[in-house]
């Protein structure tokens, strides 16, 4: 099975309110075809909203929607051509695995017999062959995870629809399924919108990230550009933990900027920026210590703890306290002690605010 | 997906012509699904359709709906969605509004107003009441409006939730509360139907109504006060033997606990008069103990029973169960850590219970009493038994259409009275009340051990509980007793001969005669019964799955509306559906259709409250997950939600059933030489004084609804779903429903 033409997904200036409460105040997004696109954000920042709206479970208040090019704001649910995975798996409890699978090729109109075949195609790709007469009572989480992902996907849409789809799993289990949702991505091609609120799995799974914030988009990118240059303090802190210092920009030559923190100066990878004061995002990993009691930009360990294959320090320092970890377990510096700090090549990122 | 748009309108449209062609447009007096009209269609002026109507016998005003017909079909051809949805929408409502607006204006003779008389001039001729082509053009109007509505977005574009909605909302407003205002404006009118205020006045202030001189004992209360203060009586009589089995049955040690919760199970079976009949053979004129205690003491018989007293006795009884009902819920959401907590602060048990557990139940005893209170107020077959003529608001109704009075005034003035009354108890039970239940069913599992009643207390309680127990025993042991027994008082000796006359069979000429008097209406009961519990059902539930699931404007006010109709006593519907549909617009009196009508709308909040109590049990999200697999709500609803609330929807349809077969106050009214029903007809036979028969005659009918109900669950029990609770709790929803029980 591969699914024939991917769509891509288009929000323009979408409004929803839920009676005078604005959910999502004006969202432009475009999602191109084929892509897996995670929408990122805390619990309640509206994307279980935006991924209705793209269901048809709830209409915009103003706005268009476009799917595969097709303006589909109007259009309710079971006329779309998208499919969702539900939080909760949503698997109907009176039916086996095989009938919650076919109950959609039955909806679009196929022969029953038919839809039983291609609903076990559907259970086979996710490894689930032979398991079709199991009410959903009597499969396990990870097992029902599937059935509810087969029953989404042997629809061939356009656009796939995942809501948090892991958060029923326990966290051995969690990293397993969300590779094999990836590679079940990458190989059939179909376009995903994949909801979560956990950076790890965003960070694994995605093409682009969107960072949603108070029903917005606070920025969207890949992976890799939203860890490493984050646009604001909120989203450095949100995609792992950072420390957001003051700095003084110094000169901006090419893409690089020279910045001083202290007595201390580094380049860091900077456009569109001027010299003057701004805010650093220093990711914990991205500081280095070494015991000097008079170093230019130094600190005094306050706290540290030892987590098996790291350290975690707290380090009092003119810049504010610093949270840094280090791997170096073999070389732990014991409170009180007088350190130098000094900065990595990456994970060091200017921030507007 | 325009392509579907279009064909539900083709045929909806179709079916509208159709309706204006095809079918006779008014009323046919030998009945439309006697196809007698057939031979004469469609030349005749009295079977003719609407379109004929118009051209040949002088219906011009009938020409507007073919009109917003055609303004429908040319929204058709429109290209703009949101254009032609306003254009649909403003054409369906157009066309029901006209549609009802001249069916009022228009009757037999001519204007019904004479505003539009004047406006207008006279017309030559009057219209017959709606007939088939009517009924047809005001559905699909409905139909078109709601299409409209959906393809400019509403309720997220679903035409059938939209049509659902329109639908109920239409069936509602003419069923209930066309009926209710037709009796209100009735109190106001002369027989023939103008304006005359003097019956209102004269009645509104008659102090046969309203006097209080039983206070200064100079005679007679007002019926109303009379029916007020038995109402109060019946309510606080009720409230504190409910109170007393339901803390025997969840504080106690008594030993017979599991068979008090079987007494709940009684008030659904028993058709409401048949406690009163079973007390007039214990204490009546010639009733057993009467005449054994005046042979004893050789005092002349009394005929106490027969008055408030007697009335108070049959209502305490009935609905001592019902008030039971309500509050072993309230007893036993009484947290015990907090009763608990009440100990360890040094309290002792009588403490406890009279500062913690009672102050915590108080808002469960208003509620039983408001219960109790609207109860008391709509019986009508108890007063009916044993009040004789100077009876209580509801009989005094009846008598007031049925008697030699014939005073329709009167009897909506009474009628208002009575609605007055039990919307007052209704509302304080809605507003004062919400949110002021202090019973914490928390679902965690509140662990620790209720606290014992104090010893005076238990004492007290058991003393309360065992005597009535027994007596309500040796009342319904009665009942089924009573028909075996010759007459009662004067001759004690058993004979089958009542059955005989009831339900005797004869094989003649190698066919099976019906031969017993009571077939006749036996039949027409399960007849009607059977049709209308599962239309009951349906109703009940489609309604309820739109009230759960769906955000409409209006929505609360609707589901209050409905849940308000619990409140409209029988009396008062049964008064409000003769006065509305005697006369056209809409003629149904005489028909089985006026007592299906009327047991579906009574009986649908039952199944409205099951509904959404088993429906909120059910995820949003299953509904959801359908509707992106490709089922539009209708599957949804049929494939998903139907199988899920199966023992929801089986305990809709016993209820129905059972009420159908129960109750009496509405029907009374409705019933005809043709179809007549089980409750009047014994009720008949009570004041013909043939006890004897009526008493087998109501013994058979609780056994019947006992093997119904006992059927049902045998049904319903074995369905489950494996290891699934999700919606187990669901079959708990039949208990819950007994609640809803109002006479
Ligand atoms: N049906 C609704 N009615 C009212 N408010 C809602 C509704 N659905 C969501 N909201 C509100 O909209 C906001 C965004 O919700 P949601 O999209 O579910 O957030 P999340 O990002 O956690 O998935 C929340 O504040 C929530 O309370
Ligand atoms: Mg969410």
């Amino acid at each position: 099975m591969t699914i024939e033409a991917p769509g891509s997904v288009v929000f323009q200036n979408v409004r929803k309110q839920f009676g005078v409460f604005v959910a999502i105040p004006d969202l432009s997004l475009t999602i191109e075809p084929g892509t897996l696109v995670t929408l990122l954000g805390p619990s309640g920042c509206g994307k279980t909203t935006t991924l209705r709206m793209l269901a048809g479970l709830e209409h915009p208040t103003s706005g268009r929607i476009l799917i595969g090019g097709k303006d589909v704001t109007m259009l309710p649910a079971n006329e779309r051509d998208v499919s969702m995975v539900f939080q909760s798996y949503a698997l109907f409890p009176h039916m086996t695995a095989l009938g919650n699978v076919a109950y959609g090729l039955e909806s679009s109109g196929l022969k029953r017999k038919e839809a039983r075949e291609r609903a076990e195609d559907g259970l086979a790709l996710v490894g689930l062959a032979g398991m079709g007469q199991r009410l959903p009572a009597e499969l396990s989480g990870g097992q029902q995870q599937r059935v509810a992902v087969a029953r989404a996907l042997v629809l061939e849409p356009q656009v796939l629809l995942l809501d948090e789809p892991l958060s029923n799993l326990d966290a051995r289990l969690r990293r397993r399924v969300r590779t094999e949702i990836r590679e079940l991505q990458q190989r059939l091609g179909f376009t995903a919108v994949y909801v979560t609120h956990d950076q790890d799995e965003a960070l694994a799974v995605s093409d682009q990230i969107v960072v949603m914030q108070d029903g917005g988009i606070a920025q969207q990118g890949a992976p890799r550009d939203l860890y490493e240059l984050p646009a604001s303090a909120f989203i450095a802190d949100f995609m792992g933990e950072a420390n957001v210092v003051a700095c003084d920009i110094i000169s901006v030559e090419g893409g690089d900027a020279t910045i001083r923190v202290e007595q201390l100066t580094h380049r860091v990878p900077g456009r569109d920026i001027r010299p003057g004061p701004a805010k650093l995002a220093v990711r914990p990993n991205a500081i280095t210590l070494k015991p000097a009691s008079d170093a230019a930009f130094g600190g005094r360990i306050t706290h540290a703890a030892y987590l098996g294959d790291h350290v975690e320090y707290e380090v009092k320092t003119a810049a504010g306290t610093l949270f840094v970890v280090d791997p170096a377990v073999e070389r732990a510096i014991s409170p009180s002690t007088e350190v130098a700090i000094g900065f990595k090549e990456r994970g060091i990122a200017i921030i507007s605010a | 997906m325009r392509k579907h748009r279009n064909r539900r309108l083709d045929i909806a449209l179709a079916l509208g012509f159709a309706a204006f062609v095809a079918l006779p447009w008014y009323r046919i007096d030998g009945g439309f699904f006697g196809f007698g009209w057939l031979a004469n269609f469609p030349g005749d002026p009295a079977v003719a359709p609407g379109l004929l109507q118009i051209a040949a016998y002088g219906r011009w005003w009938l020409i507007v709906p073919v009109l917003l017909l055609v303004l429908a079909a040319a929204a058709r051809v429109t290209q703009d969605p949101m254009r032609r949805g306003s254009l649909l929408a403003y054409a369906g409502a157009a066309g029901i509004g006209f549609l009802a607006l001249q069916g009022l204006a228009i009757g037999f003779s001519g204007w019904t107003w004479t505003v539009s008389e004047t406006l207008f001039g006279p017309l030559a001729d009057g219209q017959l009441s709606m007939g088939a082509g009517a009924v047809l053009a005001a559905l699909l109007f409905v139909l078109i409006f709601a299409f409209g509505l959906a393809e400019r977005g509403a309720l997220k574009g679903d035409a059938f939730i939209v049509g659902a909605i329109s639908i109920l909302v239409f069936l509602v407003t003419v069923f209930v509360f066309y009926p209710i205002g037709s009796m209100m404006v009735g109190a106001f009118q002369d027989f023939d139907g103008s304006f005359n205020p003097e019956g209102f006045g004269r009645n509104i202030v008659d102090p046969s109504i309203w006097s209080l001189d039983c206070l200064i004992g100079a005679g007679r209360c007002g019926v109303a006060w009379r029916t007020f203060w038995l109402a109060v009586m019946t309510a606080s009589g009720s409230t504190l033997l409910g109170l007393a089995f339901a803390l025997v049955a969840t504080r106690t040690g008594f030993r017979f606990k599991k068979s008090l919760r079987l007494l709940t199970v009684l008030p659904i079976i028993t058709p409401p008069f048949v406690v009163g009949l079973a007390l007039t053979l214990l204490f009546g004129r010639s009733g057993v103990v009467t005449e054994a205690v005046s042979a004893m003491l050789g005092v002349e018989p009394g005929r106490w029973l027969y008055g408030l007293t007697g009335i108070w006795i049959a209502q305490v009884l009935s609905f001592t169960p019902i008030s039971f009902l309500v509050l072993i819920g309230v007893v036993e959401g009484v947290s015990p850590s907090m009763e608990e907590a009440s100990q360890t602060l040094k309290a002792d048990r009588w403490r406890t219970f009279w500062h913690i557990s009672l102050p915590l139940m108080k808002p469960g005893l208003a509620n039983a009493f408001l219960i109790g209170f609207i109860e008391s107020m709509a019986d009508f077959g108890n007063p009916l038994v044993l009040g004789g003529s100077h009876g209580v608001l509801s009989t005094e109704i009846f008598f007031a259409v049925v008697g030699s009075q014939n005073d329709p005034s009167r009897a909506a003035v009474l009628a208002i009275v009575l609605l007055c009354f039990t919307l007052t108890a209704f509302l304080a039970q809605r507003l004062w009340l919400s949110g002021k239940n202090y019973a914490t069913v928390t679902g965690k599992g509140d662990s620790g051990a209720h606290a014992a009643l104090p010893r005076s207390v238990s004492i007290g309680v058991h003393a309360l509980v065992i005597p009535w127990a027994m007596f309500t025993l040796l009342v319904y042991g009665m009942i089924l007793v009573g028909g075996f027994v010759k007459t009662w008082g004067l001759d004690n000796s058993l004979t089958l001969e009542h059955y005989a006359q009831a339900f005797s069979v004869e094989f003649r000429d190698g066919s099976l005669a019906w031969t017993g008097v009571a077939w006749n209406s036996f039949w027409t009961t399960m007849e009607i019964a059977l049709i209308s519990a599962p239309l009951t059902a349906a109703v009940g539930l489609l309604t309820a799955y739109l009230i759960v699931r769906q955000r409409f404007a209006g929505r609360e006010l609707f589901e209050f509306a409905l849940m308000m109709s619990f409140a409209i006593p029988g009396t008062v519907i049964g008064i409000s559906y003769i006065m509305a549909f005697n006369l056209p617009p809409i003629e149904m009196t005489g028909s089985a259709l006026i007592l299906i009508a009327c047991f579906v709308f009574r009986n649908m909040p039952v199944g409205v409250r099951g509904g959404v109590a088993a429906m909120s049990q059910l995820d949003r999200s299953l509904d959801e997950a359908s509707l992106t697999l490709r089922a539009d709500s209708f599957r949804t609803i049929r494939k998903i939600i139907l199988p899920l609330l199966r023992p929801a929807i089986t305990a809709a349809l016993v209820y129905s059933f059972v009420r159908a077969i129960t109750s009496i106050s509405a029907v009374i009214f409705l019933v005809s030489a043709e179809y007549n029903m089980a409750t009047s007809y014994i009720v008949g036979l009570v004041e013909n004084g043939e006890y004897g028969v009526a008493i087998a005659y109501s013994s058979m009918l609780i056994l019947v609804m006992v093997a119904v109900i006992g059927g049902f669950q045998l049904l319903v029990g074995e369905r489950r779903l494996r290891r699934e609770n999700r919606i187990q709790s669901v079959a708990a929803v039949p208990a819950s429903i007994h609640q809803e029980k109002t006479a």
